[in-house]
């Protein structure tokens, strides 16, 4: 019987399964960062419980570490007891590989996993952070748990699962000029819902996805959470195979052949059924940019904030009300008239040197804007950040008047210092525009790199389209 | 974890869609390495008219009067009464834990997000899914009716109503029988562990990329 990805990823993992569908699944690789890990730890301790197999752990710290003055350490106190907390139970416990605090490899966990090669097509891939949905992009089951799974993947080396629905999102047609992975993810929720894939595994496919880099890939996968899906996919072919070979934990020599055949099979056969298909059109999919306080809020660069009073629906209409007194907007205005306080470029979702160098050509020879109090640009991984140094990058922005930073979460959920302030506008490549999400009373507006680089230029958001 | 057999409990409503992680439990609380303590932040943005951090004297800082859950009719609450995707975004298991410390034991809603409906059974919550007609109903009859209880059956599995209404809900049978005997689901699961030593031996022997 034909099979999706999703279903044959699944059934490649289940070790038991009980009467009700409930499975045991095995977990190939567990990510582990500073936040989610420490009750886990202790939980394990508490019950004189052994890790089950150290060697899938991959850990390092992203999410409290501060992305500048790193000479002088953390100077949170409670942020440095949680990140020395991960040093004292990764000492203890081991691990494959620890990338902490300054490592020249460390940065955000799920940029780190994929460039060294920890995370390969066909894995279960699990760590305490919803965005671990971006592994997807190599075809893997991957998804975020809480802290009591990542205490019982560590006590046991599996998870208790039941099985998605599945949903392919195809996304047909070549993308316009300015359009990116971004903009096809946000696209996506924007009409599928924040809660649209609640209950399934997304598959993207279609020829924009073939035509992606990993590294759109991996955009467009880590957004799925926002769609409400717990895990996005997206089948093995040349592009994924090609990012693969020679990463420091990718497979060698006639390992590397026997698992590259083994990953060729992973993509869902030709006539395989959905629970659900969504077509999209690339060739329609304009620049967007959130409006709201939920990533379903968006539209196209080149329209203007929704009416509330024209949604029927009374429970949205009041969101919607409420998100355009927490944005500090009014109905019917011209995105293209919202003015910046600050642009951040970084976080899970758009930090890698794809992402980077896509921001520095936009901004190249130009000058931030006066209004824009702060411009940031934090790389995803000290590795990214070399190479986007070798490539002349960071002199690029340092010019125009951005902040060069070192890597890490930073201003995508403001564990650290780097934060909005009270009714702050922010122009942010990163994945969530929940209220306070940047910093208390802040206002996000999601966007690409591209978007949020004009966006610090011109002060206000443009049109990359448009561009000269 | 605490057992769930039966709650008869006062219900808060929280009358909004796309409640999120970041909005029941903000970031800065995140800091803490202790699964305890969260209730004083839980909601904190909307509870508080000022920012807060951690480690402050909570009875000192501003309610924000308007908040559901600082009226007095609703104080002691054990329900919470919410609209659809309840517990959207972020993993964070702080989110269940605040509102376990906080005293919530069951949440009803249209719907829930995946990963928070998953935490709120690993810590003796029941996330509890009705229609949104039965929700608005709810809804009203929470608002009309001041001390609003409702009685929460896992056995049966019913949302009994105090005008004796009862409304039916649907939980899988594994996760109710871990909530009814309070079971810890590691010490299921290395039940079968001979079970996952032999699946990872076979898998080692078959894809040993993966182990290397």
């Amino acid at each position: 019987m034909p099979q999706t990805l999703y279903e044959k990823l699944w059934q490649d993992h289940v070790v038991h399964q009980e009467a009700d569908g409930t499975a045991l699944i095995y977990i190939d690789r567990h990510l582990v960062h500073e936040v989610t890990s420490p009750q886990a730890f202790e939980g394990l301790k508490l019950a004189g419980r052994k890790p089950w197999r150290v060697s899938s752990i991959v850990a390092t710290a992203d999410h409290n570490t501060p992305t500048d003055h790193w000479d002088r350490g953390i100077e949170d106190p409670v942020s440095r007891l949680q990140v020395e907390t991960l040093d004292a139970n990764i000492r203890e416990v081991g691990a494959l590989a620890y990338f902490p605090f300054r490592d020249p490899r460390q940065g955000i966990v799920h940029v780190v996993g994929p460039e060294s090669g920890a995370t390969l097509p066909g894995m279960t891939v699990v760590c305490g952070d919803s965005h671990t949905s971006t592994h997807g992009a190599f075809a893997c089951m991957a998804h975020g748990i809480g802290t009591s799974e990542v205490e019982h993947v560590l006590a046991t080396q599996c998870l208790l699962q039941k099985r998605s629905k599945t949903m392919l999102v195809r996304v047909e047609g070549v993308l316009g000029k300015g359009v990116t992975a971004k903009d096809v993810a946000l696209a996506i929720i924007g009409r599928i819902g924040t809660a649209g894939g609640t209950g399934y595994a997304i598959e993207f496919g279609g020829s924009v996805l073939r035509a992606l880099s990993m590294e759109g890939r991996m955009t467009i996968c880590n957004m799925a959470i926002e769609a409400g899906a717990r895990l996005g996919l997206v089948a093995v072919d040349e592009v994924t195979i090609d990012y693969l070979r020679g990463r420091p934990l990718a497979p060698k020599g006639h390992l590397w052949e026997q698992a590259v055949a083994a990953w060729r099979q992973l993509h869902s056969d030709a006539d395989a059924s959905f629970d659900r298909v969504v077509d999209i059109s690339g060739d329609e999919i304009r620049p967007q940019v959130t409006w709201g306080t939920s990533p379903e809020m968006v539209v196209p660069v080149d329209s203007c904030v929704p009416d509330p009073s024209s949604e029927p629906d009374p429970v949205k209409r009041e969101g919607m009300e409420r998100a355009l007194r927490y944005m500090g907007l009014r109905a019917r205005q011209p995105i293209r008239e919202i003015r910046l306080d600050k642009i951040f470029i970084g976080s899970c979702t758009n930090s890698r040197i794809e992402d980077l160098r896509a921001a520095a050509a936009v901004v190249q020879g130009r000058k931030v804007a006066d209004g824009i109090r702060l411009a940031l640009v934090v790389p995803g991984s000290g590795l990214v950040k070399r190479q986007a140094e070798d490539e002349g990058l960071d002199r690029v922005f340092r010019a125009a008047g951005f902040e060069w930073r070192e890597p890490g979460c930073s201003m995508c959920l403001a564990m650290n210092a780097d934060r909005l302030q009270p009714g702050e506008r922010c122009a942010s490549t990163s994945n969530r525009n929940f209220e306070g999400r940047q910093g208390t009373g802040g206002r996000t507006h999601l966007v690409s790199p591209e978007m949020a680089a004009a966006a610090a230029i011109a002060g206000h958001f443009c049109d990359v389209d448009e561009w000269q | 974890m605490e057992k769930f057999v039966r709650l008869d409990g006062l219900v808060a409503p929280l009358d909004r869609a796309n409640v999120d992680t970041d909005a029941i439990i903000p970031k800065q609380f995140l800091k803490s390495i202790k699964r305890s303590g969260f209730g004083p932040n839980l909601f904190d943005e909307w509870r508080y008219l000022d920012v807060g951090e951690p480690g402050q004297d909570v009875s000192q800082r501003p309610l924000n009067p308007d908040f559901v859950l600082n009226q007095e009719r609703y104080r002691g609450a054990q329900i919470l009464l919410t609209r659809k995707n309840f517990g959207c975004g972020s993993s964070r298991e702080h989110a269940p834990w605040a509102l376990l410390d906080f005293g919530f034991r069951a949440v009803i809603a249209e719907s829930f997000a995946d990963i928070f409906f998953n935490n709120c059974f690993k810590n003796g919550i029941l996330p509890i899914v009705l229609s949104a007609g039965e929700i608005d109903r709810l809804f009203w009859l929470v608002e009309a009716t001041p001390g609003c209880r409702l009685i929460v059956d896992l056995e049966r599995q019913r949302v009994i109503r105090t005008d004796g209404e009862t409304l039916p809900f649907v939980v899988d049978a594994f996760r109710r029988e871990c909530l009814l005997n309070g079971w810890d689901d590691i010490g299921l699961t290395l039940r079968h562990a001979d079970l996952i030593r032999a699946f990872e031996d076979r898998r080692r022997s078959e894809q040993p990329w993966l182990f290397a």
